[in-house]
């Protein structure tokens, strides 16, 4: 049996301010539950009956006191509920420089790909210091990535990315759990968070990746599977050009506008009659059962690297090879996948 | 049946409801509300002993960090039926179904509830849903979890889902059955002069569950009726794969399972507001506010489904407004709290069992409720949602709360239901038992979760075990405090002392008749000149100095 | 049965007004329940409908406006009816309430036949749900999940149909053997209230399924 413990590990930004919400709200409810109880049992010696027939002063009500007491735990549930929206906010709201991991959940396991090319299963390698993106989609049911060390959960939805981002502070090992039943091996689809200081973390970087980085596996996957026939990459023909295309508004045949997330590349890719895009014919064919979530992941590695370099705003040269980064940056401005609304590909 | 002697001369002289037609047969084809509560009393329990044996089997298996007692598999299928069966089988129809079934008709004057045969009839619906989610329990299980979340629900579980999701169906009408019934009483069915605001509060929070029960319970129907549509014909209405959205499920899921819980709490809620006025002998404090409080929390519960979704993907401005209105529906709770407390103030306190589990409600009930303030808090739930925090939060809700409101008023009013009275001491005891059982299970689910232990697992890191060996050694004397009562319950129906009209000279129309009550309630309809709690009015007729 | 006399008081109710009111109350109580039951369904269809508007405007375009227009003129003459009835019945004309009654069934029974006619007729066109489904249209599965629902949704109303029409019946023959009058038919009353919602389902689903998708 490990040693007896009773805080939680805290090893990354959230957890530090996690921890002061928590404990805040120990102390408020800790305060008033002990009052309760307080009064509760002093009362009921204080006031024990002594004679069966004894008939106490019949207290109606004070309404002074019931404005006290409805107002002021209103105030404190206000501060409470401002408090854990902003620290909420802060999870859900990436910034610009994250790394960004791709996560395949499926039952009953976890797969990580990083965008040096770097697979690992049921583990994960993150630097201390820096904050990192998992962009995650499960090939199955709905499974949930959480690391209690680092208070961060999101639940993985089949068919559509969910994000959570968290900085590491502390170098060790943390738990990784799936939070939500998935079925038969549920309580067996966990792993470590392996948290390292920066330059062991560049170290274990440099030595995976035998096949390349993932973008360049995605581009041999664009040309294997014959991609490249109809989207030239540098002409528009009768696809669209998918350079520049990763974090622009696209325009749909329906007259809505949706955000080109990895969301929308994934949907495309898959069931590409699903969103038809205003200007273009509906001859993409599905690869719906022919490509693996893990190869989805390394086709939109590759299409987020064809664009310029985020931040630029600049769209990239025509005739210029593909951008392929040593490590993904996040996109500008709102986060990427959509965590707004449950509609696949859609912001 | 034997009774003692005096009982049995009474009985001769005119006959109560149990003594006025015999044979199995005058019990099920009854239409009489109190004979009803009692069959519905002998089917919540028996459902309330499987569940809580499938409980026991869990806690056994997680005394260890390896699934060595049960297999994974096995293990799932124990945490679904679990909690299927306390849900649709205990928790909801517990209060209203027995103590509801059988006071209000009496607290409001009335012969019998608005619909008679309909009353009756939603027993047998109950039963035969029981009956089907026990055919799928028996014939193989059903592993989803009691919130068959989809797509795991509709498209890779290979256990009974469509039997257990369509017995859950079935008892759905019965809850819609109750509450129409309940609320039409209530409204048509008081006797004269008894105006709303001189009913007991135990009826406000009935009539504010029938409402929760008639607008919530079809959305759950159609919810399971679509998963099971989308299992045996194989589309798509919740799975990806056909452009369904899983998270639509869960929306449609807990908008009828949020309000759901408050039918769990509220009728608990209704029972505590009489045991603290009896027992201080003195009005509910506010007792507008509590009135209200119960209509508000019914109302506000159905706006906040969104809470149990916080990590689900959906939007942050969906999130927020969830919380906001979470924590909105933690006042009433809260108000309410405080004006039962309140009423101590001065009273005169008696320590009869039934207000041991008042007092120890109140105080289990205000720490399960202020850890759903943290949940509430967006950024805490991310932490402890889907871990044990959150099954410690309902537990000591469902069952810190409304089971001892539950136990609390059967002995209250046990008197009333069987004439006689149970055994003072022995119950004192086992209320203790429970009470020290239940925290000693529990609070140390809030400390597992915090450290991040997550909820339906079979196996677990070694270090969590500890809580766990603490966990399961207070299960057993939960269990030990559950059986207690049942065994002298039993005891007491046969060879308890007889008690009188009114044992704890209380106020309460269902107090100025006998016990047993006769047939038809009262000898003559009642007509009501007081408001309720009424100590000081009352205060010959209760023989009160 | 209980021999149908003019009083027929419950023995819980102290007055016949008290069970009139108390039998209302419990039909609008009710009728509130199904508007949730039903409310639960549109509320996933009209989500479903924001996310795949071109593929559900196809599905729209296969329904035989045709016959979804008769059967909604069929099913508004039988509320026509049904209410001629208990306004007959309120004037002490149990003979023609009787009649109405009947008539009403059966028109009842016209829109069945009408809907499972169209029902044959989506089967035939491989627009069941389930394995009997193709098409080759690129809103293929967008097309299923209307169906899906539309199946669901008016099944589920030709279900409430048909309780309708058999409580319709066994009212006539209670009619015909005297157990109402123009004092006491608040049964009728009620059962005019559940036809009637009946009815307005329908309509509501006739909106939404044949005319939201019919502009090409």
């Amino acid at each position: 049996m490990n040693s007896l413990r009773l805080l939680a590990e805290s090893a990354s930004t959230f957890a530090t301010e996690w921890n002061w919400l928590f404990w805040m709200l120990v102390a408020v409810c800790g305060a008033v539950a002990t009052g309760i109880a307080v009064l509760l049992i002093y009362w009921t010696i204080r006031y024990h009956r002594r004679r069966a027939d004894e008939l106490p002063e019949q207290i109606e009500g004070n309404i002074k006191i019931e404005a006290a007491w409805t107002v002021i735990p209103l105030i404190l549930f206000l501060g409470m509920f401002g408090w854990g929206a902003k620290l909420y906010f802060e999870i859900e709201r990436p910034p610009a420089n994250a790394r960004t991991v791709y996560v395949v959940a499926k039952q009953w396991m976890w797969k990580a790909q990083y965008a040096t090319g770097q697979r690992e299963i049921n583990t994960l390698h993150v630097p201390v210091g820096e904050p990192v993106q998992l962009l995650m989609i499960s090939q199955d049911v709905i499974h949930s990535f959480f690391v209690p060390a680092f208070r961060i959960k999101q639940d993985v939805l089949p068919r559509r990315y969910t994000a959570i981002w968290f900085q590491a502070t502390k170098p060790g090992m943390y738990h990784l759990f799936c939070a939500e039943y998935c079925g038969t091996k549920h309580s067996g689809m966990i792993g470590w968070v392996y948290a390292m200081q920066p330059h062991e973390f560049q170290l274990w970087l440099e030595q995976g990746g035998a096949e390349g980085s993932l973008a360049s596996t995605g581009e041999k996957i664009f040309h294997q599977f014959g991609c490249a026939n109809c989207h030239h990459f540098d002409t528009q023909g009768r696809c669209p050009m998918l350079r520049d295309l990763y974090g622009r508004p696209v325009q749909l045949m329906n007259g809505q506008t949706i955000l080109a997330d990895e969301t929308y590349i994934h949907e495309k890719i898959l069931h590409p009659r699903a969103q038809l895009i205003q200007g273009f014919d509906p001859i993409m064919p599905s690869f719906d059962g022919q490509l693996t979530e893990e190869q989805l992941v390394a086709l939109i590695a590759y299409i987020k690297a064809l664009g310029p370099p985020p931040g630029t705003g600049q769209p990239s040269a025509p005739g210029t090879a593909p951008q392929i980064p040593e490590y993904e940056k996040g996109i500008t401005g709102p986060r990427s996948t959509s965590i707004s609304g449950s509609k696949p590909g859609a912001r | 049946m034997s009774e003692g002697p005096i009982t049995r001369v009474r009985a001769a002289v005119a006959p109560s409801y149990l003594t006025t037609q015999r044979g199995i047969r005058s019990w099920l084809l009854t239409t009489d509300h109190k004979r009803i509560a009692l069959l519905y009393t002998f089917s919540v329990t028996f459902f309330f002993l499987i569940g809580g044996i499938f409980a026991l089997i869990m806690r056994l298996e997680l005394l260890t960090p390896e699934t060595d007692l049960v297999s994974p598999q096995t293990y799932n299928e124990l945490f679904s039926m679990h909690g299927i069966m306390m849900v649709w089988f205990f928790l909801i129809p517990s209060i209203p179904n027995t103590l509801g079934n059988f006071l209000i008709p009496m607290m409001i004057g009335a012969k019998d509830l608005a619909f008679s045969k309909l009353n009756l009839a939603s027993w047998y619906v109950f039963m035969l849903g029981g009956s089907i989610v026990l055919y799928a329990f028996f014939r193989g299980g059903v592993d989803t979890g009691w919130t068959f979340y989809t797509p795991f629900s509709t498209e890779y579980s290979t256990t009974y889902v469509i039997p257990a999701a369509l017995g859950v169906f079935v008892s759905g009408f019965s809850s819609i059955m109750t509450g129409l019934n309940f609320i039409a009483t209530i409204h048509r069915m008081r006797a004269p002069g008894l105006t709303w605001f001189r009913l007991l509060l135990f009826i406000w929070s009935q009539y504010a569950t029938s409402v929760i029960f008639v607008l919530a319970t079809p959305v759950l129907a159609v919810v399971l009726l679509m998963v099971a549509v989308e299992r045996i014909f194989q589309v798509g209405i919740f799975t990806p794969a056909l452009g369904g959205d899983p998270v639509l499920f869960q929306h449609l899921f807990w908008f009828y399972s949020h309000p759901a819980v408050y039918i769990m709490v509220l009728p608990a809620m209704g029972v505590i507001s009489e045991l603290v006025a009896a027992f201080s002998r003195k009005p509910v404090f506010g007792y507008l506010f509590v009135a209200f409080a119960s209509i508000s929390i019914a109302v506000i519960s159905f706006l906040v489904w969104g809470h149990h979704m916080f990590v689900a993907g959906q939007s942050v401005y969906s999130a927020m407004y969830f919380s906001i209105l979470s924590y909105l529906v933690a006042v009433p709770s809260a108000i309410k709290v405080f004006n039962w407390t309140a009423t101590l103030y001065k009273g005169s306190v008696s320590w009869d069992t039934p207000m041991l589990y008042a007092i120890g409600f109140i105080g289990l009930f205000t720490i399960g409720g202020m850890t759903g303030l943290f949940l509430a808090a967006l950024g805490i739930d991310v932490h402890v949602t889907d871990t044990y925090f959150v099954i410690a939060h309902f537990h000591y809700i469902m069952v810190g709360g409304t089971v001892m409101a539950y136990l609390g008023g059967m002995h209250y009013w046990w008197p009333k239901i069987s004439g006689k009275m149970y055994p003072e001491g022995i119950a004192k005891l086992s209320a203790l038992t429970v009470f020290l059982g239940f925290n000693l299970t529990f609070f140390p689910q809030f400390v597992l979760g915090y450290l991040g232990m997550p909820r339906r697992y079979a196996a677990y890191p070694p270090e969590f075990q500890y809580l766990h060996i603490l966990s399961t050694a207070g299960a057993t004397i939960l269990g030990v405090g559950y059986v207690m009562p049942l065994i002298y319950f039993f005891w007491s129906w046969y060879y308890g002392p007889a008690a009188g009209p009114n044992p704890w000279r209380a106020t309460g129309l269902e107090w100025q008749t006998t016990s047993p009550p006769p047939p038809d309630n009262f000898e003559i309809t009642p007509v009501v000149t007081r408001k309720a709690y009424d100590y000081a009015g009352m205060k010959e007729e209760l023989r009160l100095a | 049965m209980p021999s149908p006399t003019e009083s027929m008081l419950r023995e819980q109710y102290g007055t016949p007004e008290q069970q009139r009111d108390s039998v209302t109350v419990g039909m609008w109580i009710f009728l509130a329940t199904e508007v949730m039951f039903f409310g639960g369904l549109f509320a996933a269809f009209a989500v479903y409908h924001m996310y795949f508007t071109r593929g559900f405007s196809e599905g729209s375009a296969e329904m035989n406006i045709v016959l979804g227009s008769i059967n909604t003129a069929v099913l508004l003459t039988s509320s026509l009816t049904m209410a001629l009835a208990i306004y007959h019945a309120a004037a002490g004309r149990l003979v023609r309430t009787y009649w109405l009654l009947l008539l009403t069934a059966f028109i009842g029974l016209v829109f069945l036949a009408i809907k499972f006619t169209e029902y044959y007729q989506h089967y035939q066109e491989h627009k069941a749900p389930g394995m009997w489904f193709e098409s080759n249209s690129p809103y293929a599965s967008a097309i299923e999940l209307f169906f899906v629902f539309y199946f669901i949704m008016t099944g589920l109303h030709a279900l409430h149909m048909t309780i309708g029409i058999a409580l319709v019946v066994i009212f006539a023959i209670r009619t015909a053997a005297g157990w109402f009058s123009a004092s006491y038919h608040t049964p009728l009353e009620a059962l005019g209230l559940y036809w009637h919602f009946v009815d307005i389902v329908w309509i509501y689903l006739f909106a939404i399924f044949y005319i939201v998708g019919l502009h090409k």
